[in-house]
C-alpha cells in the first residue's frame, strides 16, 4: 500500500503522459511514440490503483479477469475492423466510455465506504452532484453514441427523425434533469438516483435521432466530447488528477472537432444540434431540376487526358471508400507517378465520414501522407492543374458553395475544383449528394463525366494508360 | 482559513482544458481519426474508478451490487483501453513518408 500523496503524483504523470500522447499526434512522425506515451500513462495509472489499494485477495484476481476479457475484445476488434468502419468503431468505444461511467457512479454511489465519499445515504454532498453530473452526461453519451452506432452502421436509417414538439419535449426533459439533480442532492434518495439515469438515457437517445447521415461527423464529435466531460465528472468524485486532466483534454478535443467539422460544412453547430438537415430539400430540388447537357466520356478519354498533363490533382470523397477503390485508385497514381505527371490529393474536411477519414483511407492503400493535403493548402493550386481527377466526392466540389446565396450549401468551403483546365468527374449517375442539391460542376465545359462504378472506371483507365 | 481541496482539483481541471485547447489545435488535420481513437482509449482511465469498486467487496464475498457494477465497468473500459491503443497504433503505422522502391 502506497501513501495518498505518492499515488497523487503518479496520477498527475499519468496525466501529463496523456498530454504527451495527443501532442505526438501533431506529425505523423511523433505519432507512433505520442501512442507509445499513452499506454505507458495507462499502465501507470491501473498500477498505481492497485497499490494505492493494497488489496490482493481473490477480488484482485476477478479485476484481472476482467481486464482479459475487455482486453481480448477490444484487441480482436481493432485488428479486424476494416478501416472504412472506423466511425462506427468510434463511435461504439464512445458508448461504452459512457456505459463504464454510469456503472462507476452507480458503484460510487451503492458503497460510498469504498471511494472514501462518505456513508450510503448520506454522501458528502459535493461528491453527489459530482457523480450524478457524471453519470448523466456518462448515460447521455452512451445512448447518443448507440444511436449513431446504428444509423452508421446502416442498422437504422440516416434519415432524421423528427416529430412534432421534439424541441419542446428535449427542453421540458434537459430541465427535468436539473431539477432532479437538485432534489436528488437534497434527500440522498436513490429512487431519484435510478430515474436521473433512466431520462439522461432517454434523452441520449432523443438529441441523436432528429440528427440526418451527413451529419453524423459532428455527432460522433460531439459525443467524443460528451465522453470526456463524463470522464472529468467520474474525476471530480474519485478525486482522480489523471482522470481529471483526460476529462478535460478529450472533452477539449471532441469540441474543436465538431467545431471544425460545422466549419467545413457552413452549419452552426445548434443548426446541426436541432436537426433535421437533408430531410426537406428534396422537394425543392425537383421543381428546379433542369435537363442541361452534360459532356460524358470513357476510360481511354480520361487516360488519355490524364495522360498529357503534367500535373493532377485527385478529389476523393467517401464515395471512393463504399467502392472500395483506393487501391485501384492508388496504382492509376503509380502509373501516372511512371510518366512524370506531378499528383496530388486534396482533402475536403468533411471528405469521409467522421475527422481525418479519408485520410486514413488513403494510408490504408499505401499513399504516402506527404502527397495529401488539406483545402487551404491545396486550393490555389487548382488554377495552375491541368486535371482534377474527382471519385466519389460531390457536394464538396460544388461551385454554387460560392456563387448562389440561395442554396443550402451556400458558404460552405469548397474545392475549387473548376479553375482546373479540365475536371474529370468519376460517378454513377448525375443523381445529387448528401445536400440534396445538383451540382453545377457537371454542366461546366471543361467537365468531362465518367458514368461508371469508381473502382471498375479507375482500374480501366490504368490499362489505357 | 484553509482552501477547500474541491478548487485545486478545478483548477487542474480549468488548466487542463486550456491545455487541451492548444495541443488539438496543434494536431495535424490528417491525423484527426487516430486523435479520436486516442482520447476514446486515454478516457478509458475511468477504469481506476472501476477498479476501486470491484475491490470494494470484503474478504469473505468478492461480490456485491457495487463490486459487480465494478467489474462490468472493468471490461466495458478494458475493451476501449485495449481496442483504442491498438486500433491507433494500426492506424499510425499506415502513416508512411515517401514510398518505398517496390520489391
Amino acid at each position: 500500500m502506497i501513501s495518498q500523496n505518492l499515488s497523487a503524483i503518479f496520477y498527475l504523470v499519468s496525466g501529463v503522459l496523456f498530454i504527451l500522447a495527443l501532442r505526438g499526434l501533431s506529425s505523423p512522425e511523433t505519432s507512433r511514440q505520442g501512442n507509445l506515451f499513452g499506454i505507458l500513462g495507462m499502465i501507470i495509472a491501473i498500477t498505481v490503483t492497485f497499490f494505492s489499494i493494497g488489496n490482493f485477495s481473490s477480488g484482485f484476481v476477478f479485476v484481472l479477469i476482467f481486464i482479459l476479457i475487455g482486453g481480448s475484445i477490444g484487441a480482436f476488434i481493432a485488428y479486424k475492423i476494416p478501416m472504412t468502419a472506423m466511425p462506427e468503431l468510434v463511435a461504439g468505444f464512445h458508448s461504452l466510455v459512457g456505459l463504464a461511467a454510469v456503472f462507476v457512479a452507480i458503484a460510487a454511489f451503492l458503497n460510498p465506504t469504498a471511494f472514501n465519499l462518505g456513508l450510503p445515504g448520506n454522501i458528502k454532498l459535493g461528491s453527489l452532484i459530482e457523480m450524478s453530473i457524471g453519470a448523466a452526461v456518462g448515460a447521455i453519451t452512451f445512448s447518443g453514441s448507440v444511436i449513431a452506432f446504428l444509423k452508421l452502421q446502416g442498422i437504422m436509417s440516416g434519415s432524421p427523425i423528427t416529430f412534432k414538439g421534439q424541441h419542446p419535449l428535449n427542453a421540458v426533459i434537459l430541465v427535468s434533469i436539473v431539477v432532479i439533480i437538485y432534489l436528488l442532492c437534497s434527500t440522498q434518495s436513490s429512487n431519484l438516483f435510478w430515474i436521473l439515469l433512466a431520462i439522461s438515457f432517454l434523452i441520449g437517445f432523443l438529441l441523436i435521432i432528429p440528427i440526418g447521415g451527413a451529419d453524423m461527423p459532428v455527432v460522433i464529435s460531439m459525443l467524443n466530447s460528451y465522453s470526456g466531460w463524463a470522464a472529468a465528472g467520474i474525476g471530480f468524485t474519485l478525486e482522480n488528477t489523471a482522470l481529471i486532466i483526460t476529462g478535460a483534454l478529450v472533452g477539449s478535443s471532441g469540441a474543436i472537432l465538431s467545431y471544425i467539422m460545422c466549419k467545413g460544412m457552413n452549419r452552426s453547430f445548434f443548426n446541426v444540434i436541432l436537426g433535421g438537415f437533408g430531410a426537406t430539400d428534396d422537394v425543392s430540388n425537383k421543381q428546379t431540376k433542369e435537363q442541361r447537357p452534360v459532356k460524358s466520356g470513357n476510360a481511354d478519354d480520361a487516360a488519355f487526358l490524364m495522360k498529357n498533363a503534367s500535373s493532377v490533382i485527385i478529389v476523393p470523397g467517401y464515395g471512393m471508400a463504399v467502392a472500395q477503390a483506393q487501391h485501384a485508385l492508388r496504382e492509376m497514381v503509380d502509373t501516372l507517378k511512371k510518366n512524370d505527371i506531378k499528383v496530388s490529393y486534396a482533402i475536403h474536411p468533411v471528405a469521409g465520414r467522421m475527422p481525418g477519414h479519408m485520410n486514413v483511407l488513403l494510408a490504408e492503400a499505401n499513399v504516402p501522407y506527404d502527397e495529401v493535403f488539406e483545402l487551404e493548402e491545396i486550393n490555389n493550386d487548382f488554377a495552375n492543374a491541368d486535371v482534377a481527377f474527382v471519385i466519389g466526392a460531390n457536394d464538396v466540389t460544388n461551385p454554387v458553395a460560392k456563387t448562389d446565396p440561395q442554396s443550402p450549401i451556400y458558404g460552405m468551403p469548397v474545392l475549387d475544383v473548376e479553375k482546373c483546365k479540365s475536371v474529370l468527374f468519376v460517378k454513377r449517375s448525375l443523381s445529387p449528394g448528401y445536400a440534396g442539391i445538383d451540382n453545377d460542376l457537371f454542366y461546366k465545359e471543361n467537365t468531362l463525366m465518367l458514368f461508371a462504378d469508381a473502382k471498375k472506371m479507375t482500374e480501366d483507365i490504368t490499362k489505357n494508360l | 482559513m484553509e482552501i477547500d481541496p474541491l478548487i485545486f482539483r478545478l483548477s487542474i481541471f480549468i488548466l487542463s482544458i486550456f491545455v487541451g485547447y492548444y495541443v488539438v489545435w496543434s494536431v495535424t488535420p490528417s491525423l484527426h481519426t487516430p486523435l479520436m481513437s486516442v482520447t476514446n482509449a486515454i478516457s478509458s482511465v475511468i477504469i481506476v474508478g472501476a477498479i476501486i469498486a470491484g475491490l470494494s467487496g470484503d474478504s469473505k464475498s468478492v461480490f456485491n451490487t457495487s463490486s459487480i457494477f465494478g467489474f462490468l465497468a472493468i471490461a466495458l473500459a478494458a475493451i476501449n483501453i485495449f481496442g483504442g491503443f491498438l486500433v491507433t497504433q494500426r492506424m499510425l503505422a499506415m502513416y508512411k513518408k515517401k514510398k518505398k522502391e517496390k520489391q
